[in-house]
């Protein structure tokens, strides 16, 4: 084609969006650590103090200062703490007595298998209601779709919870009210225990997911190319399917992962009420102990998991955008 | 009362639970039957009763009078919080969209990484290093709810500062303050307040959220958060000194979500 | 079944309504009903909201806002539109009945290859396999005169140009050999100069293929080139119809009457010569992004220059993208020049607003192009009004309700549209508030920046009529900025043509007819359609442009790859120097010097 020589070759332009993107990602979590550091050192009273209670005499309180780091200048801790962080080290926790890669370590992993299995989830559910709301737009099912949804977002993940437990485990007896995680465990009961957690969690995120995807499906219903399709004759399956996906893909891929950040907030409440061994329920247990230490690794452990979601998500999308690819 | 009318059957619902429960967060002191602490039932978790409309919780305390304070304090933690919140964001919005250039690029990348904290995980950290007293727990879900809103005002005041008839003040020569203040901010009223509303039903999700994990509202203060926890115990009997604090958020979470829907342009379909 | 009188397309008693809210309906057209022969092309035009998609869309059994459609008869062919159901009216669409429409930027999807999307109707519809549609869509670029016809089709729409853009969407409407062809205002989005050829490349098209047509248009002049017959549509009824020749030349309603005199401006006399002068431009340089050393990161306007004395007025004229707007926004001090001078009167002003005295301010006005998006739609007519009365003049309470009064009495509008709010007005209503706003100010200076290109023709006209009394009353100098030539000859007394930001003539409306003028300025008069249906046949071929798609770079003449009278050795190594004649500034080698056809070195009618 003439004139195309020139032109830089456009797996160039797409590898250097996506650099672009990781970087972009990774200044924000430098951010974010920042402000988190920033926020837990910000501790009214002091840290030793907290840890030895008030009958502490000075020279306890000042040597647990001095090994704790506390009397350095907080630009150096901040920088040992995040060197440590990306050594894979975060520290120690005095309130436990443990180091605090050992109390995140399987609980991350449950915490993680927990997710997936929601996320696994939730997105076929959403897929689905999202595209039979959207191709039915107007309708009386997509109008009920809507209320339903509208009002699952809406609902606290604790009273989704507790009807659950008085309905599944105290009226019917049919699932356990306690997720337990063993070693000696079978598969069967394994599954079984997750069930309501799963369940809980993926019911407020399937209804946020699929809104979403109908407002991104719905969005490009509106759009001019749309209705040259149908005067062409092409079916509205159709339609949807290979002229709007595309151009959807990215809102779609962008609703998902906003959705499922959502499930770590979930994650706290429903954790503890399933008394689930998990990142979350360990979290909320380093606020109530006030861990600091445990809290900050929690805290970017999250956050982390979450720029991943968006990143993947932005990435995704820029690949399966044809023009960027052409 | 015919606005009111004209909004789809969801809406009026949603319009009529939130008015029911801002109704009740301003009268609820002189509605509520017994005072909020006394023990005035001699069993615990006793079922709905003539005496007890809602019966009487672990300590043996009258609910429905717990459920209206807990509703009021609520309803106007939410409301401060989601008010506070969107006056902070959008002013500065405002600012960042007139002045632009590198203060626009600051103020927007700082609060890119606010945004990109889970609202849940910060307000844990944030409770943490700073406690949970009523006035702070406010501050914190403002503050939470800042970055979202700044966003969304960001967007609208960026697009209009760029309509032609902006355009027009500035070449008449007009300030920032003005243009700010009569040219743009008046066409962004009706978002904002929507947003506003959508921030309302967050704060309100969020703090009885912090309540029921023990960390928000703390007694002998108690929001409807705070009700279900003391009360979980009765779950495996149904008592309803469970299920009426957490029906009552949901049906204000659900009303106010509704509303907002059948009130947005082309909303309720 | 083949009775060769029969028309191919029939309708009668058509009327489409809108369900309003409260359960009752609205019609939007009504009673209409027309018949178009064999290979015939019928003309719907009307200002808009006159129903004229509504009705072409109705072709297909479609409506967009799902309006409900009722008709005695709407017949294609041996279809019966009007009886069909849904799956039958899909099958139609594309295949037998196709649409061209108005803007083929926003129909294409961006996301799919072009070919992929001109192949479609043929395979939905499973007339023949891809490769063979592909083959076919091949054959139908060439045919449509589009460069690289075997590769254009693998790229994605925003690697083509609008003009090309709009005749791959011929090729996917044409591409079933449809009975019946809709065309809506297909080259409305068009530069004037890419429109004939568009233009011409549809007649051509169409007739090869022997379909009839629609053809939705505002524009008579257009509408004279393609049509057989024309409807003339009111308020969703017809005003009338006939034979194309005749409703143009003879037209019978009242209404075609004022269309045919809004289209064609009268020219007026000249405006006072040479006053002193108000506004001098001076070797302008301006662009977007950051400005270094006099220049802008994206450089725009180069070397632009002109003077205008009080009550004058000024055309700017060029294609869309060629800078006139941005030369508008220098001005008012929107757009910080990088290089040159503005000077008010004697004063020169400074660059950007902030350094301007409110006094300078008030005296240049600049009124914008789109009233939609000029006016501020949460103020009132009055609050709009009232702000630079206060601002300027310090005039508020009574005194600036009388004002206001007043100021609505000289745009002809009723007083009581004072309380109304903007986005409540029409759209004439609409630019006449945003034409006051202007007014208010008591400025020396006033900038329209197609002012009424948004706006149907008659109201258009009449504004048009309104600016150019105030400018004559109150010794305003004007500078109207246009694509519409026509426009500009009428009410200028002198012109500026501007290309790619290059002012590549100026030229006083006395020396305009007769004198010699850049090869653009030519294109340009010749691209104009005329109401004669000769005229697109007459004009026949244009030489094509010499240079394939050359990077202009440096100096040179910008005009350069598309001059049809380039001087090679000259042009491609000079800048162009400024030829300056009485009441003429040309800027092109080959002005003041012998006829083309003398010139040895001419290279005419390249192919592309
Ligand atoms: N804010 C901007 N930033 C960068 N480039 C711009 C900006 N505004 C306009 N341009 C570019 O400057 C050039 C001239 O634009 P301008 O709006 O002056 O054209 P115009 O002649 O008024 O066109 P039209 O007839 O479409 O109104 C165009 O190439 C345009 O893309
Ligand atoms: S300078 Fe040369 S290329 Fe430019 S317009 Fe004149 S003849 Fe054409
Ligand atoms: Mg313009």
């Amino acid at each position: 084609m003439p004139g195309q020589a020139a032109n830089p070759p456009a797996w160039l332009g797409v590898s250097r969006l996506v650099a672009k993107r990781v970087l972009s990602a990774l200044l924000t979590l430098l951010l974010v650590s920042v402000v988190i550091f920033v926020a837990a050192s910000l501790l009214p009273g002091d840290a030793a103090q907290e840890v030895l209670g008030q009958s502490a005499t000075a020279e306890q309180v000042a040597a647990l200062r001095h090994e704790m780091g506390l009397d350095r200048p907080a630009v150096t801790r901040y920088a040992d703490w995040l060197t440590s962080m990306l050594r894979g080290d975060p520290g120690w926790s005095y309130i436990a007595g443990m180091s605090v890669r050992d109390l995140i370590g399987t609980r991350l992993v449950n915490t993680l298998s927990l997710a997936g299995v929601t996320a696994l989830v939730s997105v076929v559910l959403a897929m689905t209601i999202g595209l039979v709301s959207a191709i039915n737009r107007g309708a009386r099912l997509d109008r009920a779709l809507n209320v339903v949804t509208l009002s699952l977002v809406a609902m606290p993940e604790f009273l989704i919870a507790t009807v659950f437990v008085l309905i599944f485990s105290v009226k019917l007896v049919w699932l356990p009210s306690i997720a337990m995680i063993s070693e000696e465990a079978t598969w069967g009961e394994t599954l079984r225990s997750c069930a309501l957690p799963v369940a809980c969690l993926a019911f407020v995120v399937t209804a946020q997911m699929a809104r979403l995807t109908r407002a991104a499906v719905a969005d490009e219903l509106d759009r001019p190319y749309v209705e040259m399709a149908r005067l062409k004759g092409v079916p509205l399956r159709r339609i949807v399917l290979f002229h709007i996906m595309p151009n959807a893909a990215g809102p779609v891929l962008n609703a998902m992962a906003l959705s499922l950040s959502y499930l770590m907030g979930g994650a706290l409440v429903i954790e503890t009420i399933f008394s689930y061994p998990g990142l979350a329920s360990l979290m909320v247990n380093a606020v109530t102990s006030r861990d600091m230490p445990l809290l900050q690794a929690c805290a970017m452990v999250f956050c982390a998991a979450y720029l991943a979601l968006i990143l993947i998500a932005d990435i995704v999308a820029i690949l399966a955008n044809p023009r960027l690819r052409a | 009362m015919r606005w009111a009318a004209s909004l789809p059957l969801s809406g009026r619902i949603g319009l009529a639970l939130v008015v029911f429960w801002l109704l009740v967060a301003i009268a609820g002191p002189m509605i509520a039957p017994y005072p909020v602490g006394r023990f005035v039932d001699q069993e615990v978790f006793s079922p709905l009763t003539g005496q007890f409309w809602l019966g009487s919780d672990y300590l043996g305390r009258d609910v429905l009078s717990r459920l209206i304070w807990g509703a009021r304090y609520t309803v106007m933690l939410a409301a401060g919080a989601a008010a506070l919140a969107v006056l902070a964001g959008t002013s500065v919005a405002l600012f960042a969209a007139i002045r632009g250039g590198w203060i626009d690029e600051f103020i927007s990348r700082a609060m890119d990484t606010l945004i990109s904290i889970p609202s849940k995980i910060f307000s844990l950290v944030l409770v943490a290093a700073f406690g949970s007293s009523l006035p702070l727990l406010l501050l914190i879900a403002a503050l939470i709810y800042i970055p979202g809103n700044y966003r969304i005002a960001r967007a609208l005041a960026v697009n209009l500062a760029e309509m032609d008839f902006v355009a027009v003040a500035r070449a008449r020569g007009e300030g920032a303050l003005h243009i700010a203040w009569r040219e743009i901010l008046p066409n962004m009223i009706h978002p904002l307040l929507a947003d506003m509303g959508l921030r309302f039903v967050f704060v309100v999700l969020l703090l009885s959220g912090l309540s029921f994990l023990g960390l928000g509202v703390q007694p002998p203060y108690a929001d409807l958060g705070s009700l279900v926890r003391e009360n979980i115990s009765g779950l495996a009997q149904g008592s309803s000194a469970i299920l009426s604090p957490a029906l009552a958020i949901a049906s204000l979470t659900v009303g106010a979500n509704l509303l907002i829907d059948a009130l947005k342009p082309g909303g309720g379909h | 079944m083949t009775d060769p009188a029969r028309p191919a397309v029939e309708v009668s008693g058509l009327c489409i309504s809108v369900e309003l809210p409260g359960g009752s309906s609205r019609p939007i057209v009504e009673d209409i009903s027309f018949a178009i022969p064999k290979g015939e092309v019928l003309a719907l035009i009307g200002e808009s909201g006159s129903g004229k998609t509504t009705i072409a869309l109705a072709m297909m059994g479609y409506s967009r806002f799902g309006g409900h459609i009722s008709a005695d008869c709407i017949r294609v062919g041996d279809m019966r539109i009007d009886q069909m159901d849904a799956a039958g009216l899909r099958r139609l669409r594309g295949s037998r009945v196709a649409y061209i429409a108005q803007s083929a930027a926003a129909a294409f999807n961006p996301s799919r290859t072009i070919i992929a999307q001109v192949i479609e109707p043929l395979t939905v519809h499973g007339l023949a396999s891809p490769a063979a549609a592909r083959q076919r869509a091949i054959d139908l670029f060439r045919e449509l005169a589009l460069p690289w016809p075997e590769t254009i089709g693998d790229r994605y729409p925003h690697q083509v140009s609008g003009g090309q853009l709009q005749r791959l969407m011929a090729a996917m409407a044409l591409i079933t050999g449809p009975e019946l062809v809709i065309l809506d205002e297909p080259t409305t989005a068009l530069d004037v100069t890419t429109q004939v050829e568009v233009l011409n490349v549809f007649k051509s098209a169409l007739a090869k293929s022997g379909a009839t047509a629609i053809y939705v248009s505002h524009d008579l002049a257009v509408v004279a080139q393609m049509a057989d017959r024309i409807v003339v549509l009111k308020d969703g009824r017809i005003a009338e119809q006939g034979e194309a020749a005749a409703v143009l030349h003879q037209p019978q309603s009242d209404y075609a009457k004022t269309l045919l005199a809004a289209s064609q401006p009268v020219e007026r006399a000249a405006g006072p010569s040479r006053a002193d002068s108000v506004l001098s431009v001076e070797a302008v340089h301006a662009g977007y992004g950051r400005i270094r050393e006099g220049r802008a990161a994206m450089p725009v306007i180069a070397d632009v220059s002109f003077e205008l004395g009080k009550g004058q007025s000024l055309g700017v004229i060029g294609e869309s993208g060629s800078g006139k707007s941005t030369l508008a926004r220098v001005i008012a001090g929107l757009l910080p020049a990088s290089a040159g001078t503005v000077r008010l009167g004697g004063e020169t002003l400074a660059a950007g607003l902030a350094e301007r005295s409110k006094e300078q301010l008030r005296r240049v006005q600049i009124v914008f192009q789109n009233a939609d998006t000029a006016l501020n739609p949460a103020q009132t007519v009055f609050d709009t009004l009232a702000r630079p009365l206060a601002f300027y003049h310090g005039i508020t309470g009574a005194a600036a309700s009388d004002r206001v009064a007043r100021l609505l009495e000289t745009i002809q509008l009723d007083p009581a549209l004072a309380r109304r709010r903007t986005a409540e007005l029409s759209g004439g209503q609409k630019q006449r508030v945003n034409l006051a706003r202007a007014l208010a100010a008591e400025p020396d200076v006033l900038l329209c920046d197609e002012v009424t290109s948004a706006l149907d023709t008659v109201v258009g006209a009449a504004i048009l009529e309104l600016i150019d009394g105030l400018r004559r009353d109150l010794g305003i100098a004007t500078v109207f900025i246009s694509h519409d030539l026509s426009m500009v000859r009428a009410f200028c007394d002198e012109m500026l043509v501007l290309y790619a930001g290059q002012a590549v003539e100026m030229c006083a409306k006395e020396a305009f007819p007769g004198s010699a003028h850049h090869p653009y300025t030519d294109l340009l008069v010749a691209s104009v359609p005329e109401l004669d249906s000769a005229w697109l046949a007459s004009r026949g071929g244009q030489p094509g442009p010499a240079m394939p798609e050359a990077q202009v770079t440096g100096e040179l003449c910008r005009f350069l790859p598309r001059c049809p009278l380039v001087i090679t050795g000259t042009c491609d190594r000079l800048p162009p120097p400024l030829i300056t004649a009485p009441g003429q500034r040309v800027l092109c080698h080959r002005h003041g010097k012998a006829e083309p056809s003398d010139q040895e070195h001419l290279v005419t009618g390249a192919s592309r």
